[in-house]
């Protein structure tokens, strides 16, 4: 594909990727090997990401959200990670096996994240439009002046005035900063992009912006996403899929009607039932009781069995897997089919 | 009629910038009775926080009124306001920073108990240390830990336990759960909710998260760039927002009801620098319902039906997001 023209040379999208999905990954298990302990952050799972779509990763705080897209770009330091997975194709290609020059052509050619913090994931020493450039630079080879160019284009396009790409990072506001963000994430079209809670930082008004700002590029480029966050809301507005991962586990996945009408995991439920209903503010808050747990036990059966206000005496002491309801829905929870278990949401 | 416990008139809090001047809080007046809360909404730099802790005198307020049950705290010396404190009291947002690294739980919540010199033997204090730990939910096993050995849900306990160590009437929480994964979130609201039922607290609950606000306060006050813009019982607010600022917040909460797919406002621009303000209305740059007369004054907040506020010269008849 042709995607823009310049005096004699011709830049071309690196080769589209054809098969139906863009990321496939298969049993990864991350830990990490510290001196006191080992952290198993992610426990075995599977993901794949159609093109074009947009999946949800959500879970609180040590769900291993973040170890799990780091690792798709072969992000984690080695020691203290230690990455396992039966593979992670991006676009086809197994990272694990992948050499150090390959990856890097990769990681922003066809593969790019935003990072939660616009504030320090910008290096404050050079302008944002010499930040953006750099990708070009690096992957499009193009000269400085070149590069400098395109990178006013990206910020007109992320809707920052292209005269303000010789400011400095602390020039911008948080928004215009995650803006830039975006821009140099996109720079070089990428075909999968990683956003790590990418509004959290954000007021909610500003939210609004950027949350739309990256639905209109993800149609313009037709970019698959994977978004991680904890707030269900950005979930429900932006997402197609949803897994929602807890203890290094996804305990249920599906599209987003299944996951957000036809919830299946008590996890879920009790992520629901901790939001104010905003239909009837007088309802009490059911949260789930206790903590996450500590990541360096290894459970014997469900690492959510302690906190689970439906677990019988089988669910401490025997693993779930991974049960399909539908072609679509899964759920890792034993006792999802048992007549007496019937989940119970609020309607929010 | 209930009790009027705090009456805050005209509060102003400038502070000097090489800039300009900057007018955090800009002439803010409201009313909370007994038992009640206020939830104070905006978003960063709006001056919510600022209106809290000038309440508190934690930064000295440039000029306007408090009074609290009945006496205006702003007159006060320095000894009559340590001992006013015992009074009011503060949770801060990062239960991270906010707690001496090198202190002991028991060590933590004794501190407001020495310093107010509320009781005179070590068993009192201990007994009461204890008493304190099981109110807000802290086993009595964490007696001797220190705060990093425990997560941000229990740390944020600690927080309330040393508010509440004093016997205050009125509790500030400056977004008390903004750094609090959801599950913990609610644990750490439901518990807020119920110490003010048992202790008939009146909260002022500043946040920028409005679902939160909406759930948790009975009238909820939204400030842009230094001044109210609009104050109404919360169902009033979320049912029928008059301000076009109050409007676009609500849009912007993402919703999680799927089926609900609801028109968002999307605001042009970000909150300006509160250094040298329009003389205008503040929010008229940002307005997608702005027109000529709105750039000839400041428009001032006034009661357009029973107890629902709103500084606007156009308040808006639609509906809100309920």
């Amino acid at each position: 594909m042709k995607i823009f023209e310049r005096k004699n040379i011709i830049v071309q999208q690196p080769e589209i990727f054809e098969g139906e999905y863009v990321l496939d990954v298969e049993d990864l298990k991350i830990r990490y090997e510290t001196d006191d302990a080992v952290v198993y952050a992610v426990n075995g799972i599977d993901l794949k990401l159609k093109r074009k779509q947009t999946l949800g990763l959500v879970g609180e705080t040590g769900a291993g959200k973040t170890s799990t897209v780091l690792a798709l770009l072969k992000l984690i330091p080695t020691p203290p990670g230690v990455v396992e997975a039966k593979k992670i194709l991006v676009n086809g290609k197994d990272v694990m096996t992948l050499s150090d020059k390959e990856l890097q052509h990769i990681r922003g050619n066809e593969i790019a994240m935003v990072f939660q913090d616009p504030m320090t994931s910008l290096d404050p020493v050079y302008t944002v439009g010499e930040q953006i450039a750099e990708s070009y630079m690096i992957h499009d080879k193009l000269s400085k002046k070149e590069a400098l160019e395109e990178a006013k284009k990206m910020l007109e396009i992320v809707g920052i005035p292209a005269e303000r790409s010789t400011d400095f990072p602390y020039q911008f506001s948080g928004g215009m900063k995650q803006r830039v963000v975006i821009a140099i994430a996109l720079a070089c079209r990428p075909n999968i992009l990683i956003a790590d809670e990418p509004t959290t930082a954000l007021d909610v008004t500003i939210q609004s912006q950027v949350l739309d700002l990256m639905k209109k590029l993800n149609e313009q480029y037709q970019t698959s996403t994977i978004m991680i966050t904890h707030d269900l809301g950005i979930v429900a507005e932006t997402c197609d899929e949803v897994a929602v991962m807890y203890a290094g586990q996804i305990v249920e996945k599906g599209t987003l009607e299944d996951v957000f009408e036809n919830t299946k995991h008590p996890y879920t439920e009790g992520l629901f039932n901790s939001l104010p209903n905003m239909n009837d503010r007088n309802s009490k808050l059911n949260p789930i009781k206790g903590l996450i747990p500590d990541p360096t036990i290894v459970f014997a059966g469900c690492p959510f069995a302690e906190r689970c206000r439906y677990a019988k005496e089988k669910c401490f002491k025997q693993k779930p897997t991974v049960k399909h309801l539908s072609e679509s829905h899964q759920v890792k929870c034993l006792r999802y089919d048992e007549v007496d278990f019937k989940i119970e949401r609020a309607l929010k | 009629m209930s009790e009027v416990l705090l009456k805050v008139i005209d509060l102003k809090k400038y502070f000097k910038t090489p800039k300009g001047m900057l007018r955090a809080v800009d002439g803010v007046s409201f009313t909370i009775e007994k038992g009640k809360t206020l939830g104070i909404v905006g978003e960063s730099g709006c001056g919510k926080s600022t209106t809290g802790r000038s309440i508190l005198r934690l930064t000295e307020p440039t000029s306007g009124q408090v009074i609290f049950d009945g006496k205006d705290i702003l007159k006060l010396s320095k000894k009559e306001m340590v001992a006013m404190r015992k009074e009011m009291q503060i949770i801060f947002q990062d239960p991270f920073s906010s707690l001496d690294p090198k202190m002991t739980v028991s060590q933590l919540i004794k501190e407001p108990l020495v310093i107010h010199k509320i009781y005179t033997n070590n068993e009192d204090i201990e007994k009461r240390i204890r008493e304190l730990m099981e109110l807000v939910g802290l086993t009595p096993r964490l007696y001797d830990s220190y705060p990093h050995e425990l997560d941000g849900g229990r740390r944020q306990r600690i927080g309330i336990a040393r508010a509440l160590a004093v016997n205050p009437k009125f509790i500030v929480c400056d977004e008390p759960v903004s750094a609090l994964d959801v599950s913990i979130q609610a644990q750490i609201l439901n518990l807020l909710k119920e110490l003010q039922e048992k202790l008939d607290l009146t909260y002022i609950f500043v946040t920028h998260d409005l679902s939160v606000v909406y759930y948790f306060a009975d009238d909820i006050a939204v400030m842009y760039l230094g001044k109210l813009v609009e104050k109404a019982p919360a169902e009033e607010l979320f049912a029928n927002p008059k301000h076009p600022y109050t409007q676009a917040l609500l849009s912007a909460i993402p919703s999680v009801d799927i089926r609900k797919k609801k028109e968002r406002i999307i605001l042009k621009g970000e909150i300006t620098s509160p250094i040298n303000l329009p003389d205008y209305c503040r929010f008229a740059n940002r307005c997608s319902y702005c027109q000529q007369d709105c750039k000839n004054g400041d428009p001032k907040l006034v009661e357009i039906s029973p107890n629902h506020f709103v500084a606007c010269f156009h308040p808006l008849g639609k509906e809100g997001i309920l």
